[in-house]
């Protein structure tokens, strides 16, 4: 059993054109438990992805700290970016194994169990917009990553194949269970697949509430409680409505 | 698609038109110094049956080979580097113009007057020659490397081998093989002036003979069977390598 706890207490950068420093994260505290699935819920452009690069160890510059507990460790993480970011030239086996040293029959369970049995050895760009998600959601599942990352991963499908996308996510979600960070501007599809949603603010960004999100998981297909939820959430918390 | 339109058909009608132009002309100019096909090929049957011009291609096209290869591993390395490191990129870009722009032969009398009349410096003018080229192209195409694809290669932590081998080398794959066609086309040109001015074999030593001699028809023959020999790479090397590396595109 492991925590994570992240702590950030400035993340700015210098615009190069008036050298003026902008801020971007401010004192954004956020502890996941383990195997806790958590959505970070904010306006576009108010800094997710920026915050997510720093948790991937991709963007170094800022002060804070981001550490498993007890351990004291780095985390391993999986990352599922906005684009699928699949290397056009190696086949999807190839891509998933290139990033992993799971086994052979892993790779196997995952391929099937995101209905992509049959598109082992074909070419990303062979693949539709939907397929190339799900392949860079194996890819992050198969690294068995103490933290996974998910900066929008459904964004632009449409709404049948995002549906289906979601429901194949949690599923594997269930059977393989990690502490999940998922970013996403769509308050639905955050209430459908969280334990917790986090609002964040913008400019600098840091953390406007937290809300556990009480609907069992075996009810969330239902449209009906999601947007009784979403309405109940809006009454509540008065102070999200403007971020959305 | 009708009989005529095939490419195999072009290119055949295209090289006989050539043949009868170039039969025509001679025959119209009537002069030694333009001789008809057919004298040329007797002269190319000749030679190759005598073994001349077997040994002295096979000469020219061992140090094409050799300087071709030195400079497209130390081009692609040099590149590499600069395309990723801005500062080493600034520094060294100046020493880059001044290579590019060395003429050709200016570097060949100067490997030639510094290291001798040897093998050595020969292969080395060539390569000299060809090297700031085949580095110009690379940084090209490492500075237009996809940062997507690097920082994913990143994240996953992909070793420095795994990244060069499966992120950086496909995306480069393109740019090494411009550096690798107009480099062999540069390349053989200098090869023969170098072996022209400090050689006493190959190809190059061959046509200097022949021009004091004033003998064209030899002349011509060896140029149809060095441009054979470069086809014959283009097909049988570099197209099919194309070929494979492009599979994955729709």
């Amino acid at each position: 059993m492991s925590q994570l706890a992240i702590h950030i207490s400035d993340k700015s950068y210098i615009n190069p054109a008036n050298n003026k420093t902008k801020q971007i994260i401010k004192d954004l505290k956020i502890n996941l438990n383990n195997n806790e699935f958590v959505c970070l819920v904010g306006p576009s452009g108010c800094g997710k992805t920026t915050l997510l690069n720093i948790l991937a160890n991709l963007d170094t510059k800022f002060s804070g700290s981001i550490e498993l507990q007890p351990k004291h460790a780095q985390p391993k993480v999986g990352y599922v970016f906005q684009n699928p970011r699949l290397l056009p030239w190696r086949t999807v086996r190839e891509n998933i194994q290139l990033a992993t040293t799971a086994k052979p029959e892993t790779l196997e369970f995952l391929l099937d169990s995101m209905g992509l049995a049959n598109e082992k050895d074909s070419f990303p760009e062979h693949l539709s917009l939907g397929m190339s998600r799900r392949v860079s959601i194996i890819r992050a599942f198969a690294t068995d990553p103490d933290l996974l990352l998910m900066d929008e991963p459904f964004v632009s499908l449409d709404p049948p194949t995002a549906r289906q996308a979601r429901q194949l996510l949690i599923e594997l979600w269930t059977t393989r269970a990690h502490k999940v960070l998922f970013v996403s501007h769509d308050l639905r599809e955050a209430i459908t697949l969280a334990d917790r949603l986090i609002f964040l603010s913008s400019s600098p960004m840091t953390v406007i509430s937290e809300v556990p999100v009480t609907i069992p998981r075996k009810d969330r297909n239902q449209e009906i409680k999601i947007e009784q939820f979403r309405q109940q959430l809006f009454i509540d918390h008065p102070e999200i409505t403007e971020l959305l | 698609m009708p009989f005529t339109f095939r490419p195999s058909v072009l290119a055949l009608l295209s090289i006989s038109l050539f043949l009868a132009l170039w039969y025509g002309l001679a025959i119209y100019l009537n002069t030694i110094t333009l001789p008809t096909p057919f004298v040329v090929a007797n002269v190319l049957i000749d030679e190759i049956n005598s073994g001349q011009l077997p040994y002295h291609l096979s000469k020219t096209l061992y140090r094409l080979l050799l300087s071709f290869s030195i400079a497209m591993l130390l081009g692609c390395a040099i590149g590499i580097t600069l395309g990723r490191h801005k500062q080493l990129d600034c520094f060294f870009d100046n020493w880059l113009v001044i290579f590019l722009n060395v003429p050709a032969l200016v570097t060949i009398i100067l490997c030639y007057v510094w290291f001798g009349l040897v093998e050595s410096a020969a292969i080395l003018a060539v390569v000299i020659n060809k090297l700031p080229n085949v580095i110009v192209t690379i940084r090209e195409g490492t500075r237009a490397l996809d940062k997507d694809l690097l920082d994913m290669a990143k994240c996953y932590r992909f070793s420095k081998s795994k990244t060069l081998r499966h992120v950086i080398w496909p995306q480069l794959h393109p740019f090494v093989m411009a550096a690798t066609r107009s480099g062999l086309a540069l390349i053989w040109k200098i090869v023969l002036v170098v072996e022209m001015l400090g050689r006493s074999d190959g190809m190059g030593y061959q046509l200097h003979l022949f021009f004091q001699l004033f003998d064209v028809a030899s002349i011509l023959a060896y140029t149809i069977a060095f441009v054979t020999l470069i086809q014959g790479i283009e097909i049988l090397i570099l197209k099919p390598l194309d070929k494979k590396a492009q599979r994955w595109r729709r």
